[in-house]
């Protein structure tokens, strides 16, 4: 770890964090103003849903969904906060060691007299910090926003602190398989193709392995592996499709270890 | 001492050839000039001596210690200027520069100012508004700054105007009597004879030869012209004579070996001119490259 490197990729990542927790908090804020009058009518909603085709109510994961209660209208918008978190962190995964051979700017760093242990350790403890810096700014919407826009209905706080972990648990999964990806491939030209793909696809999974109830396409997509449905409805996390998860996370990190330290530097030309 | 030991060096990337079997010594407090054409492997041994690729067999030592292993504490003494600059667009030619010392022990701070007056950088600007030949100052700069004891010189002229080229020139000679070792990489012949005391010759990968530089010119090929009435080509057509060209009434050839069998055949001629010279570095260089 170099704490040169740490400040200098922080505050260049800095404005990236603040757009991306910025927005988050204002969509939290925006799907909460509305929940008042969901929850008032939860008869008549409830009734809406029904006239839905089940197929498509499985794809946006509401079918077990209760939308009047606080967690369930939260576990209803999370799926989309989860979506863009999920960009997010693949866009710094994929970037994370990728931009500065995209940049060219890989021979200036690598020249100077630090290890690529310590390279790659710094970038990734940034990368961590800034997702973990909008986790806190999702918490805190969420927290204000309850508290606000809720109408003081009750809900479980600890299946609340469930859901906003297992956003860091998401995006963890999402940094390391865009590492290790970026790795993987020859030279990655621009970031955000890549971290849409990754993110829509995995998320487009997890709509299908709704629809179609026995394919289990739950194992490869991390949003059916926490999906937060399940979580409000047991109250925990499905506990084998997490350790599928966070296996994957940590082959990954390990992974884009042992490939970075041995990577060849491409010529900047 | 030496400074840099390479052997046996080899690097493929994938099937294609880097460099094959490449060895050579680089005295402490020398400017080491390494020529060779586009993509004989010059920029391929440099990134395996820095460690930007790791050597598919052989090994070499900087500073005595194996590249592969010790490559951060190598790094701490050695500045590096590619043939290439690339730097973080957005940040402004000072904050660049400050980041680059902060990897390093030392305080640069004066050493950076006088570098900079020297190259007349403007420490303001931001690296995306520069030009070419401005960013390859402000990687002498930054390559320079932290005082290292070895040099890496990947083609550092390339966009540097002919005054910049002097000032950048002259700059290398005083880094090299303070005792910095120079690796100087180039394919512009004419540069590296005027630095370097000793050249390695590379070519498809291989290393063609290595000498001192006078060597290389003296005990190599001269060359003759004569002018004269009356000359018949064919006398000089004797054994170490090549590329014999005539036109009118003047020869000219490159000649190895004995100088006293040409002067023998030019004694009895009326010259009305005649020079016996030492080839330039380019001809030397294209005689390798037959």
């Amino acid at each position: 770890m170099s704490a040169t490197i740490y400040k200098h990729e922080f505050f260049s990542r800095l404005k990236s964090v603040l757009v991306w927790s910025v927005s988050l908090m204002l969509l939290v804020l925006f799907f909460f103003s509305i929940f008042q009058s969901f929850a008032d009518q939860a008869a008549l909603l409830n009734e809406m849903m029904a006239q839905f085709p089940p197929a498509l109510l499985e794809a946006f994961g509401i079918t077990k969904t209760d939308l009047s209660s606080v967690l369930g209208y939260f576990s209803f918008l999370l799926v989309f906060v989860q979506l863009c978190l999920a960009i997010q962190a693949g866009n710094y995964g994929f970037g994370l060691v990728s931009i500065e051979e995209t940049e060219l700017t890989a021979d200036f760093l690598l020249t100077k007299p630090v290890s690529r242990l310590q390279i790659i350790t710094s970038k990734l403890l940034v990368a961590f910090s800034c997702l973990l810096l909008t986790d806190l700014a999702v918490t805190a919407s969420t927290f204000i926003a309850i508290a606000l826009l809720s109408g003081g209905r009750p809900y479980d706080t600890g299946t609340l602190g469930l859901l906003l972990v297992s956003m860091l648990i998401l995006q963890l999964f999402f940094l390391s398989v865009g590492m290790v990806i970026s790795l993987l491939v020859h030279r990655v030209r621009s970031v955000t193709p890549y971290s849409l793909a990754l993110g829509f696809g995995a998320y487009i999974l997890a709509a299908f392995s709704g629809i179609f109830g026995d394919v289990k396409l739950e194992y490869i997509t991390p949003f059916k592996q926490i999906d937060a449905a399940y979580i409000v409805l047991h109250n925990a996390y499905d506990m084998p499709l997490l350790l599928v998860n966070l296996a994957v996370t940590v082959v990954a990190l390990l992974a884009s270890y042992a490939l970075y330290l041995r990577r060849d530097i491409p010529t900047a030309s | 001492m030496s400074i840099i030991e390479v052997e046996h060096l080899t690097k493929y990337y994938g099937k294609s050839r880097g460099i094959v079997d490449v060895s050579f010594n680089v005295d402490e407090g020398e400017i080491f000039g390494f020529i060779g054409p586009n993509g004989a492997g010059k920029s391929t041994t440099i990134r395996l001596l820095l460690s930007l690729i790791h050597p598919t067999s052989g090994n070499a030592r900087v500073f005595g210690k194996d590249v592969v292993t010790h490559g951060p504490e190598i790094r701490r003494d050695i500045g590096y200027l590619p043939s290439e600059v690339y730097y973080y667009e957005g940040m402004k030619v000072i904050d660049l520069l400050k980041y680059s010392a902060s990897f390093y022990a030392c305080d640069c701070t004066a050493r950076l100012k006088e570098l900079s007056e020297l190259m007349e950088l403007e420490l303001n600007r931001r690296i995306s508004d520069l030009s070419y030949g401005n960013k390859k100052k402000v990687g002498i700069v930054q390559g320079l700054l932290h005082s290292p004891r070895l040099l890496f010189l990947d083609e550092p002229t390339a966009g540097l105007d002919p005054l910049m080229q002097r000032k950048f020139f002259d700059l290398v000679r005083q880094e090299n009597a303070r005792g910095v070792t120079v690796f100087f990489s180039s394919h512009i012949l004419g540069e590296v004879q005027r630095l370097c005391t000793r050249v390695g010759i590379i070519r498809e990968g291989k290393i063609a030869e290595i000498s001192d530089i006078h060597t290389l010119q003296q005990n190599n090929y001269k060359k003759v012209h004569i002018t004269a009435q009356g000359l018949d080509p064919h006398a000089f057509d004797i054994p170490g004579v090549t590329n014999l060209q005539s036109e009118d009434s003047s020869v000219h050839f490159f000649f190895k070996g004995d100088i006293n069998l040409v002067l023998r055949k030019i004694a009895p001629l009326q010259v009305s001119d005649v020079s016996i010279e030492e080839p330039s570095l380019e001809e030397i260089f294209m005689h390798y490259y037959e």
